[in-house]
């Protein structure tokens, strides 16, 4: 490829890949999961066994709450122990089932495989992607049936897939791409036949060439183009991984579909494949435990539910105590305060830092030295605009698209000032939604 | 001697001109609104519902509002309005607003460490703060800064307390705290429980040692229907309260009066790095 593919702005952060050379491992079974009804965006998922029934492996464990949402499945064989909370990655009570694993995983009926996939009905294919359950496995967990039903005004003629892992640290879908490459072609081609789109890009940076080199073998006789991109952070953020294969740019308040793009990350391709060829639901999925003070950093296919607690254990344990704990990557994943929360559907990773590389920032005044003008992906001005929302007029933060930003972290992380820009950005989100929903709400109570 | 005589007629002729466009073209002042404007406390907070006391004013005089909307203005002002408008006054109850936590750093466990932006709300999105107790106050000061009066402290210890002497009640707090954790009661209610938390007793005394921890013990004391349970927190019923002695019976001092401290703090240092 000589063509440049790269967007505006961005930064170059360590990349700490620790275990990208370790193969992936399946984590043991384990004597209860914690499976969380709220793994995806959307409304909750509604729950269609009682307390002490039986469950099998991939049994049906709550029923899709809505249009957006989606189904939950169970992750081995055992009894509905408790229906109850557990500590989300929000810090807030989820609801969630605990299931008392009776040791055998024994597997339940599974959905009829669909092995004649390349001829079956887009519609079939569709169905089955809402009833495995699948969301979108990069980070936002967007029920994927959802996004592959586009309004009918809506052409789409791309399909775009994110191999790029631009976070610092994770490792998950390189280590994926290297051993499932088969399934994930598949499943992309699955995507491709349901969407009917013939244009098909999958994206991978420059810094994992051997994933680079198998992917485009395997791809070989597809209408699948690989693309190696710039090593550059947030490549695989939606609308810049978007502009640099097809420069093509979402508006605005807008989604991809706008310009005829759907998105879908490489673990969501691999699992559409399992859920159609095999007729295996999504409970299971990649995550990668890291960090400098883990003895053993790995990749693990992980049950969801599996706490977070097991998963370091299964790492080796710590050699010192961590001073953070992240959920997701290094950039934009949340922090959380106890290991007792469970692994979910979208949670890519696990990062434990050691106290010498967590910085306890004081924040200082805004210089105008414009460094995060030059760094923001979305062209937005964080500096000025956290200085306003600092003051709270959310009504400019609003009129300036502080709606456009995505929490890449990427000013805050270049901001010599130390200023919590992220954090200004994420409140004068939230205050700007609800107060539109609340004119909303005013609105149609007038009327 | 020119200078001055050239510079004394224009003055008088432009006196002259306003004082003749002031008698023939000049807005009609109402007497009776300029009354009322210098009775308004001028704080804007909007607590009434109009955008600042002037409109509220006005609509007081077109009688499409009444008096004692206000919050911050005293019985006697009032008075004096209904008295300047010739209407009936009515009687109303002064409220104050209360923080109903006790978890400041001494009685609340912490439990993590939080290094963002120095605001409640912001806190909030991060894992829903840094207490042990998802309930309680963070003690960031949103309240504080929202309060147009300056009624409200952050202690050093990290609580927010309202002073009820400065307290209008215009209900600003209410609206920007993100733990929902203020409002608005009788002033003359002498005893509050200083608490919000539904968990069950043994986890909200493992989080804090100032938490309502359910033993009834209130309850059981007061008079009838003066106190009630709701699940698992004491609750004072304002319409009849109880009497300030019964704090006594609280043993982990959740139920207590509200007491005007002095000020003891400058709100500007409040909440930093914790």
């Amino acid at each position: 490829m000589s063509e440049f593919f790269r967007f505006y702005g961005g930064v170059h952060p360590k990349q700490e890949k620790l275990a990208s050379k370790v193969a992936i491992a399946s984590a043991p079974l384990l004597e209860r999961y914690t499976v969380p009804l709220q793994m995806h965006i959307g409304a909750p998922a509604k729950l269609v066994v009682q307390k002490d029934s039986k469950v099998l492996r991939g049994q049906l464990l709550a029923e899709a709450g809505g249009f957006v949402s989606a189904r939950i499945h169970s992750p081995t064989s055992g009894i509905i122990k408790e229906v109850t909370t557990c500590l989300g990655v929000t810090g807030t009570q989820w609801p969630a089932v605990i299931i008392e694993s009776d040791g055998e995983d024994a597997p339940a009926d599974p959905l009829t495989p669909i092995p004649d996939w390349q001829e079956a009905d887009p519609t079939v294919l569709l169905k089955r992607i809402g009833e495995a359950g699948i969301v979108g496995m990069g980070g936002a967990s967007f029920p994927t049936q959802v996004k592959l039903s586009p309004p009918p005004d809506k052409p789409i003629d791309t399909l775009v897939i994110n191999g790029v892992e631009c976070e610092p640290c994770l490792t998950a879908d390189h280590r994926l791409m290297l051993e499932n490459p088969e399934q994930i072609i598949k499943g992309i081609l699955i995507v491709a036949r349901i969407l009917g789109v013939k244009n098909i890009f999958l994206g991978i940076e420059k810094n994992k060439p051997d994933a680079v080199e198998l992917m485009s073998e395997k791809a070989k006789g597809t209408p699948i183009q690989v693309c190696p991109l710039e090593v550059r952070y947030p490549q695989g953020a939606e609308k810049q991984l978007i502009y640099a294969l097809t420069k093509r740019k979402v508006p605005s308040g807008g989604l991809p579909m706008a310009i005829g793009c759907v998105v879908q990350n490489i673990a969501s391709a691999c699992a559409i494949a399992d859920a159609v060829i095999d007729g295996t639901p999504l409970y299971e999925r990649v995550t990668t435990v890291t960090g400098t003070p883990l003895i053993a950093p790995g990749n693990w296919h992980f049950r969801v539910g599996t706490l977070y607690e097991d998963a370091v254990r299964l790492a080796g344990g710590v050699n010192e105590d961590p001073a953070k704990i992240i959920s997701g990557g290094p950039m934009m994943g949340l922090s959380v305060y106890s290991l007792q929360i469970p692994i979910t559907k979208n949670c890519s990773g696990i990062l434990l830092l050691s106290p010498s590389e967590v910085n306890q920032y004081q924040s200082k005044s805004c210089i105008r030295c414009g460094r995060c003008n030059d760094t923001c992906p979305m062209q937005l001005m964080p500096g000025i605009l956290s200085i306003q929302i600092e003051n709270e007029r959310f009504e400019l933060a609003e009129t300036w698209h502080v709606l456009d930003c995505m929490e890449c972290g990427c000013c805050s992380y270049v901001c010599p000032a130390g200023r919590p820009l992220v954090q200004h950005m994420r409140r004068a989100k939230t205050e700007v939604i609800a107060r539109r929903q609340a004119t909303a709400a005013a609105v149609k109570k007038n009327s | 001697m020119q200078a001055l005589l050239i510079l004394l007629g224009t003055g008088l002729l432009i006196g002259l001109a306003i004082g003749l466009v002031v008698k023939f073209f000049g807005a009609e002042s109402d007497p009776l609104l300029d009354a009322i404007n210098e009775l308004m406390p001028g704080a804007n907070c909007g607590a009434c519902g109009f955008p600042g006391c002037g409109s509220y004013a006005a609509a007081m005089v077109k009688q499409t509002a009444k008096p004692g909307a206000c919050p911050s203005m005293s019985e006697e002002t009032i008075q004096k309005i209904c008295r300047l408008l010739g209407v009936s006054e009515e009687k109303r109850e002064r409220k104050v607003a209360v923080v109903f936590c006790s978890g400041d750093d001494e009685k609340a466990t912490r439990r993590a460490f939080y290094n963002g932006v120095n605001n409640c709300r912001d806190a909030m999105q991060v894992a829903a703060g840094a207490k042990t107790c998802t309930y309680g106050c963070l003690g960031l000061g949103a309240c504080a800064r929202a309060c147009p009066f300056g009624a409200i402290e952050i202690t050093p210890k990290h609580l927010a307390v309202v002073h009820p002497d400065l307290c209008q009640a215009c209900g600003k707090c209410v609206q920007t705290c993100p733990k929902k954790l203020i409002r608005l009661v009788p002033a003359s209610a002498p005893i509050h429980v200083f608490c919000s938390s539904p968990d069950k007793g043994a986890l909200k005394r493992s989080a804090c040692k100032g938490a309502c921890i359910g033993c009834r013990k209130c309850v059981n004391n007061a008079g009838e229907n003066q106190m009630r349970m709701n699940g698992f927190l004491a609750v004072v019923n304002y319409g009849d309260p109880p009497p300030a002695e019964l704090a006594k019976v609280c043993p982990t001092g959740a139920l207590r009066s509200n007491i005007p401290q002095p000020k003891s703090a400058t709100l500007s240092d409040g909440g930093k790095n914790v």
